[in-house]
């Protein structure tokens, strides 16, 4: 039907390398044992998470021992502010986060309110920037917790995070990290930047969904969220996911290679060069996020007179996957918090548009999607009563 | 999530674009979501002969845009008020309970070009010398 299919929503999921998946197989039917076990099918299984985890710090600068798997991003972040909280609250209860964050972290702040702690919410600036003086000045005596993400999922814009562990590390202020986005597409070692907790997904570094991990810095003590066999520490209890797991380990791996062998440099350059088509070509679009300081594979616009779900549906017609924070896609019809918190009109935000590239996206795909979003834009600004009127 | 029926007129609109020299144009927003839908007609014997629409809007608004004004053309300007946001739904073949609210700005949208086609006609007789 159409001349090409062209996946470009990495941000919301990555299909699994095969490298994984072969590394994965193994352990659903012939190395099946329970890691608890004594016995050699266990002591394979447990072989193989210990293994996984070796790869999972390699990837982040951490030991093994600093890393506990969950199910998932969205565990991990639970587990980190929910634990840290509570293992904190007779120090304190005041709590910072920013107004960017994931749902797992800001949904995890709002029943931490519920609980009785105060919750501070950092604005953002345009390009969706925390600045680090309104970081400084949201601190208080009695703040135990800070949770800023490394890099936003919908406009791709890398937070200053080093510069903020600081601040926390100066004060004995627990720092946590949502580095779903981050991880495995961006180059980074936990200790060198102070960070104390920190947040990985495996299906968006083209490992299996349903895995997480948590660094946890040698000494931090959090509480579990989850309670029973006393697995991962006693921080996740459960038998482990060990195929999971293990394509975490190898997703990890791969990660690494990529981070050195000038992939990364190669998916910046034809990250902007769709940004530069984009905003060069498309009369009123717009880049949103910061232009350089933002994930390798993340380019992410607002078309003006337009709705994002329209241009998602002609997009997808035309074989090309993306995505949008339109209030129309939103199911609750408000527009992404994100796109408001950087200060962005409703009606622009209208049309939000994500475009996230992957490993195996190459030049003639950038220049594929950029030629049909201009057809696209152009056929339903001809239906759109803002597009004439505009001032 | 969408029919057919709303996916074939979302990709090809009929009645689509701005209208030169229309009798009555109607503006309808949707205070949910924020969109605009603009119908603009052509009345002859009190009758729409002419009709298109421009809207900033989902798929499901640009269909529902499509299909009542598909519907409405030839109609009197009464059977024109007539037809209900209901109506348009059941010709697109349903919608997601999330997405109804998007055919009501096509409801509205004729009932205020009809309304500005009289209201112009009135002003225009008294105007008459
Ligand atoms: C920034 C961020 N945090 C957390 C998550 C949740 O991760 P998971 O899907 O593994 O639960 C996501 C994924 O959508 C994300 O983008
Ligand atoms: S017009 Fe916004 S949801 Fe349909």
């Amino acid at each position: 039907m159409t001349e090409r299919y062209v996946y470009m929503d990495h941000s919301a999921t990555t299909a699994v390398d095969r490298s994984v998946l072969e590394a994965m197989l193994p352990y659903f039917s012939e190395e099946f044992g329970n890691p608890n076990s004594l016995h050699m099918w266990g002591r394979k299984a447990r072989k193989a998470v210990n293994e996984a985890r070796e790869k999972v710090a390699a990837l982040v600068g951490a030991d093994a021992a600093e890393i506990i798997f969950t199910g998932g991003g969205s565990e991990a972040d639970n587990l980190a502010i929910k634990g840290a909280a509570f293992t904190r609250r007779d120090k304190g209860r005041h709590v910072i986060t920013t107004a960017i964050e994931h749902h797992a972290v800001i949904d995890a702040f709002h029943w931490l309110e519920d609980q009785g702690f105060e919750v501070t919410i950092l604005p953002v600036d345009e390009k969706a920037m925390v600045r680090i003086s309104d970081l400084e000045s949201a601190i208080r005596p009695d703040t135990i917790l800070v949770s800023m993400m490394f890099a936003n999922n919908e406009v791709g814009t890398v937070q200053p995070v080093a510069e903020a562990a600081k601040i926390c590390n100066e004060r004995g202020i627990l720092f946590h990290v949502d580095g779903v986005q981050a991880a495995g597409h961006m180059p980074f070692n936990v200790r060198d930047m102070g960070i104390d907790m920190l947040t990985m997904s495996a299906h968006k570094m083209y490992g299996p969904k349903g895995v997480g991990g948590l660094y946890i810095r040698n000494g931090v003590k959090i509480e579990p969220i989850v309670h029973g066999g006393g697995q991962e520490r006693g921080l996740r209890s459960g038998t482990e996911n060990t195929a999971g797991i293990v394509g975490f380990g190898a997703a990890a791996d791969l990660a690494l290679r990529r981070l050195g062998d000038g992939s990364i440099e190669e998916e910046v350059r034809l990250r902007d060069l769709l940004i530069d088509s984009v905003t060069s070509s498309i009369e009123d679009a717009y880049l949103t996020g910061h232009r350089t300081e933002r994930l390798p594979f993340h380019a992410s616009f607002c078309i003006g007179s337009l709705e994002g779900e329209s241009m998602l549906l002609r997009l997808d017609a035309a074989g090309i996957g993306a995505s949008s924070g339109s209030a129309c896609t939103s199911g609750s019809l408000e527009p992404s918090y994100v796109l408001l918190a950087m200060g962005i009109t409703h009606e622009l935000a209208h049309g939000s548009l994500r475009f996230s590239l992957g490993k195996d996206t190459a030049r003639e795909d950038i220049v594929y999607v950029a030629e049909k979003l201009k057809k696209i834009v152009a056929d339903l600004r001809a239906l759109s009563p803002l597009w004439e009127n505009r001032g | 999530m969408y029919t057919e029926k709303v996916m074939e007129l979302f990709m090809n609109p009929k009645n689509a674009g701005r209208m030169e020299d229309p009798d009555g144009v109607g503006e309808v927003g949707n205070p949910r979501c924020g969109d605009i839908m603009k119908i603009y007609i052509k009345v002859k014997d009190d009758r729409i002969v002419d009709i298109s629409f421009e809207t900033f809007g989902c798929a499901s608004a640009i269909a529902s845009s499509s299909m009542v004004t598909e519907m409405v053309k030839g109609l009197t300007l009464d059977e024109a008020l007539a037809i209900s946001n209901k109506d348009v739904v059941n010709a697109l073949g349903g919608l997601p309970p999330q997405k109804i609210h998007c055919s009501l700005l096509a409801e509205e949208g004729i009932q205020a070009a009809i309304e500005d086609y009289r209201a112009k006609r009135k002003a225009g007789v008294e105007a008459k010398p």
